[in-house]
């Protein structure tokens, strides 16, 4: 980055920060509510980016829903996503992992895009996101795409989005018809707490059977991911029928949970093996 | 380093105009630079509260903000709060304050509270201010304060 | 020698003091005012609640520098040299190191081995070694990142207690700071009589302090040349006596002032004598500017001590209809680096072990052990929440094996009247554990809650209840013969206009003495509470009342405060005609006026006391036998907790907190403290755990690590006072700050292994119980799904 370039950003107009992000890249960095960036930045001993604050663009704030689908703007601060009756009602695991992201005053402030964007691999609403089949809007100066977000992040804090992009909005489908969800993040306390595991579930079923199964987690891996063996093992089967032993197989192809100063690597394997246990009705 | 910016907001319900570093954090804005020292440092990374002011009306730690992320915005700190806040004898009668650091970070976390819900139930307040963390009372006299202030009649500025 | 006299217990005819002190002014019959338990409001909860109290951070002043601390990485070593970046300018630096203390090198405390700044050796990280201020507060950070301090690490540091006394040495003679046995009875004796033996190893982990208000100093040299230190802390003499000792000034050129302090629990007694000499050296260094050196969250949880580790073997034994016979203990505290306050917590530790039990025999040898690990200090309980957490363990244990409940083996050991405790010391007749325990058995509900869980427990759902209580004493004041060693003074100062002031030492942190001893005094003068004040803490202006620990301020300082506030009143009615019978607050503004009057250049009317035990010995170090503390605070607690077999995590359902203190000064803050302390001990025993790296640091040293308990987690905390008013303390109170943080670790395992009965778990056996600890205990059922 040059000397003297300008190091704070703040358009009220998306198209603005595209063409800020078009010139400058990954020299300057999108932040919006800012919850982990200025704990990442008081940890850290290199000095500050750039900035380009999000937080003016109306555009970006938003939550729209249609028969099909809710499209939620990426800088919706949490607040609003947990009190919000549609997402309540249709969303329900996203009303409560924005409910459980940090505390009021974090949630008043973080934001969804944010939560993604940032990819840490204990993000309170990936693994919701995940369960219900997101899909990010990314846009550039060059135009907009959208992806399956189970395919968004690529390794730790690494993301597929370029350096021109922004996540604009993110989309959620219409869960089907006899989907069931199930969420719980497990803390060492009830409150703002950061998971040590956390399982967002939705089962679509058919008599006792399950014929569809996203299982979304945080913080067994180094980024929120699906288990997809998992899923695998589970769908077509009556639960009820499932024997234990395979359910953890399936769980140990998916993931190798790490021991860090939060909890042990055995305790979140555990803790993800009942919770699927929890998730299926069997617990 | 960053360039200044003009920045405007209301500040306590006064409108305010400064230059200063967009990056700097309005916790060090308050307290350094404009001697609001009623906002706490107990963490600096969002956990404790302590530092907690109104912007906009909604509680946010003023510790992971950035004073260019209060341009046109209204900021509301202790210092702002009405000095008729039944809050404040509610916290003072009910033995709510031991060390008093995390106070007023804990009186504006149960006024945004109070705005938005003025009756709210005791389960309602202790989710409310689960991200303010005391030390001293066990919350215990927290949340008996917040319930007594919410009993006395409304209709006081805030 | 001994000040906890038997008369204190056996004679009847209350605390000595009194009784010598009504000798001196022998016609003064103060009738009680109302002042002494009412719920007075907190004298600075207005300032607090507006966020006008003004903290050590709050505080700047003109060309005022701000100071950092620059520290060891490895567990221990020789220090090579310190480099500075040339790419940094230093000359706009301050930068000190410890060849420029003009005095000893050394923090102070008991056994003077822990210097200010290392300069050769070190023992653990993040031990001091050198200082830099600068006025800009944000070019330290880069600063720090180019100072290396280099380091001859020690091949095989010590962390662990048993490893660290198998080697034998490395730290100091034996690895041990100190090795005590207190020994009672014959224990060959009652191991021959013992039916039943219950033999457990329990282990408590180090406990972080989390004052909201990171710990901070501002010195200076004022136009006097005198050194002012001001900022946070419990003890501002311990800090003048480090001050003197390391800048080799007189007392007379120095100056302490307590500013307000957010919250101490322990953690503001000694380390703020480092930080307080720190930034004295660093004044120094700048030609007496002011410097202010305030600590942020990290550097606060990574270099100020912690709560003593600890790992106690405990063998209990009893005869089958469950009276003991013996016990014998094995109490062992990683002390870390240096051995700091270690010495006293130990003595603590170690009287507390045997718990509130008659046993005709014991043996309880304590150690208090040298390791790697940053020094470990004192934090509220000082030791007897670690043995107190294990002899309570152990009774459940020896209450399965004698196939009683929990609850009748205490009812049949528990201390009475007339009982002579294991320490030595004989059970006053005002004391009466039973209406104590009969309390909080009824206010719990608990016969009938643990038939319900049983029942609740028994239809094999995911989540599991259970009910589990504590019983168990706290002794005030300092051990044994510590406040005959300390012989505090306190004050009071009447103005002509009737307003009074306390002159104490004893520093407000949020425990309320501010208040408390204005009570105190109010009580004693006839006054309103409104009339006294508690002047601000300052060593030039206010006497030694000793250090603000050890549930002391009111029980002991309080008596002092009561005894100068009584000979006020006497002096006014010697000297000036206050009349015996006039308690009004006109009367005695009157007779201020007229003491004034008649003496023009009388600079104050100020009455000193000071604590005089009686003679004779009481408590005999050596064989730790004798009255260690002048009085007990007794009390139960019952937890009532929910495990989620899933996770492990457990979720308190309720608590009961009853405990008799003598006399409540005011009910408002003694309940705030016992909430305060039971959550403090919540933490303890279920969230908070200290983790280190490989040097032995807190690697979890954010508060987003360290999880301490937040609204959302604590249950209803429901406190209950009984009150026989036979205290020492003023009115018949005894101390309370510390008893809370004993009882809710062993209620609350008790409670969570009561709920995990049945499912086939280990006994936990260890604090904290976190959810992993949970779940592992468990984890054999989940395996199997049996549970599910």
């Amino acid at each position: 980055m040059s000397a003297g370039a300008q190091r704070w950003y703040r358009p009220r107009e998306l198209a603005e920060a595209l063409a800020i992000k078009a010139s400058r890249g990954a020299d300057v960095q999108p932040i919006a509510g800012g919850t982990d960036l200025m704990v990442a930045w008081r940890l850290s001993t290199a000095p500050m980016p750039a900035l380009l604050d999000l937080g003016a663009i109306g555009e970006l704030r938003g939550i729209c829903e249609d028969p099909d689908r809710v499209v939620i703007g990426a800088t919706t601060p949490c607040s609003t996503l947990a009190a919000d009756a549609r997402i309540q009602r249709g969303w329900p695991m996203l009303a409560q992992s924005a409910a459980l992201t940090g505390s009021v005053a974090i949630q008043n402030r973080a934001t969804l895009g944010g939560n993604v964007m940032n990819a840490s691999p204990a993000a309170d609403n990936p693994p919701v996101l995940l369960a219900y089949g997101a899909r990010l809007h990314l846009a550039s100066a060059s135009g907009r795409r959208v992806v399956d977000y189970s395919g968004f992040h690529t390794g730790y804090r690494q993301t597929i989005a370029r350096p021109d992009e922004l996540v604009v909005a993110i989309e959620l489908p219409r869960p089907a018809e006899a989907t069931t969800v199930w969420y719980r993040k497990v803390g060492t306390r009830r409150a703002q707490a950061i998971s040590k595991v956390a399982l967002a579930a939705c089962l679509q079923w058919q008599g006792s059977r399950v014929i569809r199964a996203r299982f979304g987690f945080a913080s067994l891996g180094p980024v929120p991911a699906l288990a997809g063996a998992l899923a695998h093992r589970v769908e077509g089967c009556d639960p009820g029928r499932l024997d234990a032993g395979a359910l953890a197989q399936a769980i140990d192809e998916d993931f190798r949970p790490i021991d860090d100063v939060r909890s042990t690597g055995a305790y979140r394997r555990q803790v993800a093996i009942n919770l699927v246990r929890g998730a299926l009705g069997l617990a | 380093m960053s360039t200044d910016i003009t920045l405007r907001l209301t500040l306590n319900g006064q409108p305010v105009e400064c230059v200063v570093d967009p990056t700097r954090r309005v916790l060090d804005l308050l307290r350094e630079d404009l001697g609001l020292t009623g906002s706490k440092e107990g963490c600096g990374e969002g956990e404790c509260g302590a530092c907690a002011v109104l912007l906009d009306g909604a509680m946010v730690n003023s510790c992971l903000l950035l004073a260019g992320q209060l341009q046109d915005a209204a900021l509301r700190t202790i210092e702002g709060l009405p000095t008729d806040d039944p809050l404040f004898e509610a916290f003072a009668r009910a033995g709510a304050t031991q060390c008093g650091i995390c106070t007023p970070g804990m009186v504006v976390a149960a006024r945004a509270l109070l705005d938005r819900e003025p009756a709210p139930s005791r389960e309602r307040i202790r989710e409310a201010l689960a991200g303010n963390l005391c030390r001293c009372t066990g919350y215990v006299r927290i949340l008996d304060a917040v319930e007594a202030a919410a009993r006395v009649p409304s209709g006081r500025a805030s | 020698m001994g000040w906890t006299a038997a008369d204190f217990v056996d004679g009847g005819s209350g605390p000595a003091i009194l009784a010598r002190m009504d000798q001196s002014s022998p016609a003064t019959p103060v009738t009680r005012s109302p002042v002494i338990g009412s719920a007075v409001p907190r004298k600075d909860a207005a300032e607090k609640v507006r966020g006008r109290a003004r903290y050590i951070d709050d505080l700047k002043y003109p060309g005022m520098l701000h100071g950092a601390t620059v520290r060891t990485r490895a567990a221990g070593g020789r220090l090579l040299g310190i480099d500075f970046d040339p790419a940094v300018d230093w000359s706009s630096f301050v930068v000190v190191t410890a060849a420029d203390i003009p005095g000893a090198n050394s923090t102070g405390m008991l056994d003077g081995d822990q210097p200010v700044l290392a300069a050769d050796r070190f023992r653990h990280s993040a031990e001091p070694v050198a200082l830099i201020a600068h006025p800009d507060r944000a070019r330290l950070r880069e600063a720090l990142a180019a100072i290396r301090v280099r380091e001859d690490a020690q091949p095989r540091p010590l962390f662990d207690i048993d490893a660290s006394l198998a080697a034998g040495g490395g730290l100091c003679p034996g690895n041990t700071f100190r090795d005590y046995l207190m020994s009672h009875g014959d224990l060959a004796a009652g191991e021959a009589q013992a039916e039943v033996v219950f033999e457990g190893r329990f282990e408590t982990g180090a406990q972080e302090h989390v004052y909201i208000e990171p710990q901070g100093m501002i010195a200076h040299v004022d136009a006097a040349g005198v050194l002012v230190v001001e900022g946070s802390m419990q003890c501002p003499y311990y800090v003048l006596d480090t001050l003197a000792a390391v800048t080799a000034r007189s007392a007379g050129e120095l100056r302490v002032v307590q500013r307000t302090t957010g919250g101490g629990f322990g953690g503001k007694e000694e380390y703020p004598s480092h930080i307080a000499a720190h930034a004295a050296l660093l004044t120094l260094a700048a030609g007496g500017r002011p410097v202010k050196l305030v600590y942020d969250r990290a550097e606060d949880m990574l270099a100020t001590p912690k709560r003593h580790p600890s790992r106690t073997q405990v063998r209990v034994g009893a005869r089958r209809d469950g009276r003991l016979t013996f016990v014998d203990i094995d109490f062992a505290l990683d002390g870390g680096a240096y051995s700091t306050l270690s010495p006293v917590v130990l003595s603590r530790g170690v009287i507390h072990a045997p718990g509130p039990y008659r046993c005709p025999s014991a043996r309880v040898r304590g150690r208090a052990v040298a390791t790697n690990h940053p020094p470990n200090g004192a934090f509220r309980g000082f030791g007897a929440p670690q043995s107190i957490f294990a002899i309570e363990q152990a009774m459940d244990g020896l209450a399965r094996q004698l196939g009683i409940s929990p609850l009748a083996l205490r009812q049949i050991n528990m201390l009475r009247p007339g009982d002579v405790s294991v320490a030595g010391q004989a059970i006053d007749s005002a004391t009466d554990f039973d209406a104590v325990l009969a309390q909080a058995l009824a206010e719990s509900d608990y016969l009938a809650r643990q038939a319900r869980h049983a029942a609740f427990n028994a239809t094999g759902g995911r989540l599991r209840r259970g009910i589990g209580l504590a019983t168990f004493h706290h002794g005030a004041g300092f051990t044994g013969n510590g406040e005959v060693v300390l012989a505090s003074e306190a004050a009071v100062r009447a103005r002509r206009d009737g307003q009074v002031e306390v002159l104490a030492s004893s520093s407000e942190m949020g425990q309320g003495n501010t208040t408390t001893l204005c009570q105190i005094a109010a009580d004693a003068l006839g006054l309103p509470v409104e009339r006294v004040t508690q002047a601000p803490v300052d060593t030039q202006e206010v006497p030694d009342s000793g250090p603000t620990v050890a549930s002391r301020t009111c029980m002991v300082v309080g008596l002092i405060v009561e005894q100068a506030a009584r000979q006020l009143r006497a002096r006014l009615i010697d000297e000036a005609a206050l009349a015996r019978e006039d308690m009004s607050a006109e009367g005695f503004a009157a007779a201020c006026a007229r003491w004034f009057d008649a003496r023009a250049d009388a600079p104050a009317l100020e009455v000193h006391a000071r604590y005089e035990p009686p003679a004779g010995v009481m408590w005999d170090e050596t064989t730790f036998q004798g009255s260690p503390y002048a009085g007990y605070a007794w009390a139960t607690y019952v937890a009532e907790v929910e495990v989620d077999l899933l996770t492990g995590e457990a979720t308190l359902l309720d608590f009961v907190a009853v405990q008799e203190v003598g006399r409540v000064v005011n009910p408002v803050i003694a309940a705030g403290q016992v909430e305060g302390g039971v959550a403090q001990a919540i933490g303890f025993a279920l969230y908070e755990k200290v983790v280190r790296g490989a040097q032995g640091e807190m690697a979890n040293n954010r508060i987003t690590n360290y999880i301490i308990p937040t609204s959302a987690d604590v249950p209803p905390i429901r406190v209950f006072f009984q009150e026989q008013r036979a205290g020492t303390g003023p009115a018949g109170a005894k101390g309370l700050g510390e008893l809370p943080m004993d009882g809710p670790g062993p209620a609350i395992v008790s409670a969570l292994n009561a709920a995990l009965e049945g499912t086939g778990a280990m006994p936990l056996s260890r604090l904290p119980a976190m959810p992993e600890d949970i779940l592992e205990a468990t984890a054999g059922v989940h395996r199997t799904g049996e549970a599910a």
